[in-house]
């Protein structure tokens, strides 16, 4: 079933299980007090906020939330009033609806204020993720990044997502093209296309990259994600090499990017496949933790990555009708792989330990 | 010697303004207006011909007021009047085949225009998120109007094959709101609570009334310099709104609902009769569906009045504030804000930029 529902842009994320709550919660209680140095404004007291926007009607109950985070803040009494009033500001918009959203869903607003401040310490203290040549991502103009996909959760997809938010010089957003899977499930549908996520087909990467818009994608798909713990750090086939003919229709460079330590976080030992083809799912997941430890072997293992980004391979050399090139497909879509895989070889003989 | 438009559904509201509308164009002689009952409004100095579409005699109203341009809008989701769906479906679809059965017969005709929706695009999550005029439907739709405008417009492909000398426009529109616009959506829109799906928070479009007039209006007449009237076009205003956003802009709660239970909510309603909830009117609360309208601006040369945001303005205007309104909440917050942080209160509405503010009335 997973196979038949292969399609060239491939990279299933779904945030079904993802839990950035309770990853969260662990990191959150003892960093109040870095986080709230950060320098995004309203970062702590947003997501607060947000959650009673949801029900519209709790303007009243608010005071206390933004309170406790203005005590921990400490010193600056005018910075933490800036902070706070900006929260106000954003939860007025977001009561009155008076918010804008593209074609997409991307509420960047949203993902920006919300998304990525509860991503960010699953990120930051969880994964400890370091990035390397973020500046290979154009400043301005469409590109398409190629990554690997592993993880069992598509975790790696997010985390280049905060990656590319957080450390592009440029600012730049990240479009990631999710599995139909994802815009079938109940609220993962919701967030992915609010933290503009779409579906990976050619027409929507085509639409994103013809905007200008940094699109990522990860042509391995399910079977690079549901790949046993035994092939960690070999790719998969990189699905029909449609991503490719994309990239060259739209004229926009490839930038391969290798993800280090996702491989890890779920080391899948086995495949409940009876379970996965009852539930409609590609895979179940069993790892040493789950499903024997319940809830608790949900938790990711807390590994070190390290995420990469390459070279920039151009395709404005390429005419057009290039794209309709078969054997010029395979050529490139080959040199991608050939380079992510090289890049998570190096990175993985410099890596001392898989935590560390 | 001027033209004869024959204008189908005139006892509609849209038809009705179009009716009106089309006469003060110099070029127009006279203006027909059809449909199978008495209409309640004033056609002003069209003629009205009570014809039923289903029915062969539609053929001689042809051919009696050598007609040229047909504009056919009655093409609808929900009956006038009494009438069940049966009644509806047959109009939509007898009275398409009859009517461009009868047109093919005329040799004046040298117009068509036809009124479709984007429903023909059917709504699923395994679809691109932007429909062009070629994307084909991953999921046909099952029943309802949307499968009526899928075979008007197989019908209405077929006869522009056998007569390529007359120009054939089909446009389809997004959901059309306006002040005065009664469509299932609308009186869904209407409800003071609106049930919706939950985890999924659709991406709709809208079409304001006033620029469905004037894109019937443009492809009724002659192309303009340098556009092209005939052909398939998307029709809808810019931008998108989702269904969260419109619940907050109108001031109604939601009550989010698990996706089967809305299938048996949304039959409790329809049995009570308080909305017409159609199975493909949920497909759309639930994946949404937006098009893409570069056809519509760069061949068609039509460029819309209002955005969605717009049009979903001024149809919030029409209705009554709702339970919980827009203004009240902001009003809260401000207040909030002033007791929390009386320093930082201008900030609040100051130096936030707000784009949607200032388009929302615009445009």
């Amino acid at each position: 079933m997973a196979d038949a529902k292969v399609i060239p842009f491939d990279d299933d994320r779904s945030r079904a299980r993802r839990r950035p709550g309770r990853a969260e919660e662990p990191s959150g209680s003892g960093t109040g007090g870095p986080a709230a140095v950060r320098a995004l404004p309203g970062a702590r007291e947003v997501p607060e906020e947000a959650r009673t926007e949801a029900s519209g009607a709790e303007a009243p109950e608010a005071p206390e939330a933004p309170e406790d985070g203005g005590a921990g803040a400490g010193p600056g009494r005018a910075a933490w009033e800036r902070r706070l009033a900006g929260g106000l500001a954003f939860l007025r918009r977001r009561v009155t609806g008076e918010y804008e959203v593209d074609e997409f869903g991307y509420d960047a607003e949203l993902t920006d204020q919300v998304l990525m401040s509860m991503l960010r310490p699953l990120y930051e203290k969880y994964f400890r993720v370091e990035v390397k040549g973020v500046e290979n991502i154009p400043e301005k103009g469409g590109a398409l990044i190629v990554a690997n996909h592993s993880g069992t959760l598509p975790l790696d997809g997010l985390m280049m997502q905060v990656a590319v938010h957080d450390h592009h010089p440029a600012g730049r957003h990240l479009r990631l093209l999710a599995a139909d899977l994802v815009f079938v499930l109940p609220v993962v549908n919701e967030l992915a296309r609010k933290a503009g996520h779409t579906l990976a087909c050619a027409e929507d990467a085509e639409r994103l990259l013809r905007a200008g818009e940094v699109v990522g994608v990860m042509p391995e798909g399910f079977k690079g994600i549901g790949k046993p713990f035994s092939e960690r750090y070999k790719l998969q086939r990189f699905g029909r090499g449609g991503f490719v003919s994309t990239a060259l229709r739209a004229g926009v460079p490839i930038v391969p990017c290798s993800i280090v330590g996702a491989e890890e976080i779920y080391p899948m030992i086995g495949n409940a496949k009876t379970l996965a083809r009852l539930l409609g799912l590609p895979y179940v997941p069993v790892t040493p933790t789950f499903p024997w430890l319940g809830p608790l072997g949900m938790l990711p293992l807390p590994t070190k990555w390290t995420i990469q980004f390459g070279e920039p391979i151009p395709t404005d050399s390429y005419p057009p009708e290039a794209a309709e090139d078969p054997m010029l497909m395979f050529n490139l879509t080959d040199q991608v792989r050939e380079q992510i895989q090289h890049t998570l070889y190096k990175l993985l003989v410099q890596r001392r330990s898989v935590f560390f | 010697m001027g033209k004869v438009v024959l204008v189908t559904g005139a006892a509609r509201h849209l038809g009705g303004r179009f009716v009106r509308r089309i006469q003060r164009d110099p070029e127009v002689e006279r203006v027909v207006a059809v449909d199978a009952v008495e209409p309640g409004h004033p056609l002003g100095a069209a003629e009205f011909v009570r014809a039923d579409i289903r029915r062969p005699a539609i053929a001689k109203v042809l051919a009696e007021h050598e007609v040229d341009t047909v504009v056919h809008l009655d093409v609808t989701g929900t009956a006038l009047g009494a009438g069940g769906r049966t009644s509806v479906k047959e109009t939509n679809v007898i009275g398409t085949m009859q009517l461009l059965g009868a047109c093919q017969k005329s040799p004046r005709v040298a117009r068509l225009v036809v009124k479709s929706s984007t429903t023909v695009y059917g709504s699923a999550p395994r679809d691109p998120a932007v429909f062009t005029e070629t994307t084909p439907a991953k999921s046909l739709p099952s029943g309802g109007f949307a499968k009526d405008a899928v075979e008007v417009e197989g019908y209405v492909r077929g006869f522009a094959r056998r007569r390529p000398d007359v120009a054939v426009c089909v446009l389809r529109f997004a959901n059309i709101l306006g002040p005065r616009v009664d469509s299932p959506l609308t009186e869904y829109l209407s409800l003071p609570v609106m049930p919706t799906v939950l985890g999924y928070d659709p991406r709709l479009q809208f079409v304001h009334e006033d620029d469905v007039i004037d894109v019937l209006d443009l492809s009724a007449r002659e192309p303009r310099r340098g556009s092209l009237n005939c052909g398939t076009f998307n029709v809808a205003g810019d931008g998108v709104l989702l269904l969260s956003q419109c619940a907050r802009r109108l001031g109604r709660p939601t009550v989010p609902v698990l996706l089967p239970a809305v299938t048996w909510v949304g039959t409790a309603l329809r049995t009570v009769g308080l909305t017409d909830f159609a199975p493909e009117q949920i497909r759309l609360l639930t994946h949404g569906r937006v098009v893409s309208t570069t056809q519509m601006r760069e061949v068609l040369g039509f460029l819309p009045r209002y955005s969605t945001a717009g049009a979903f303005a001024d149809f919030a205007a029409s209705r009554g504030p709702g339970l919980l309104p827009p203004e009240t909440l902001a009003g809260a917050v401000d207040r909030l804000a002033g007791r929390v942080a009386p320093g930082a209160r201008p900030v609040a509405s100051g130096t936030v930029p707000s784009p949607p503010t200032p388009s929302d009335d615009g445009s």
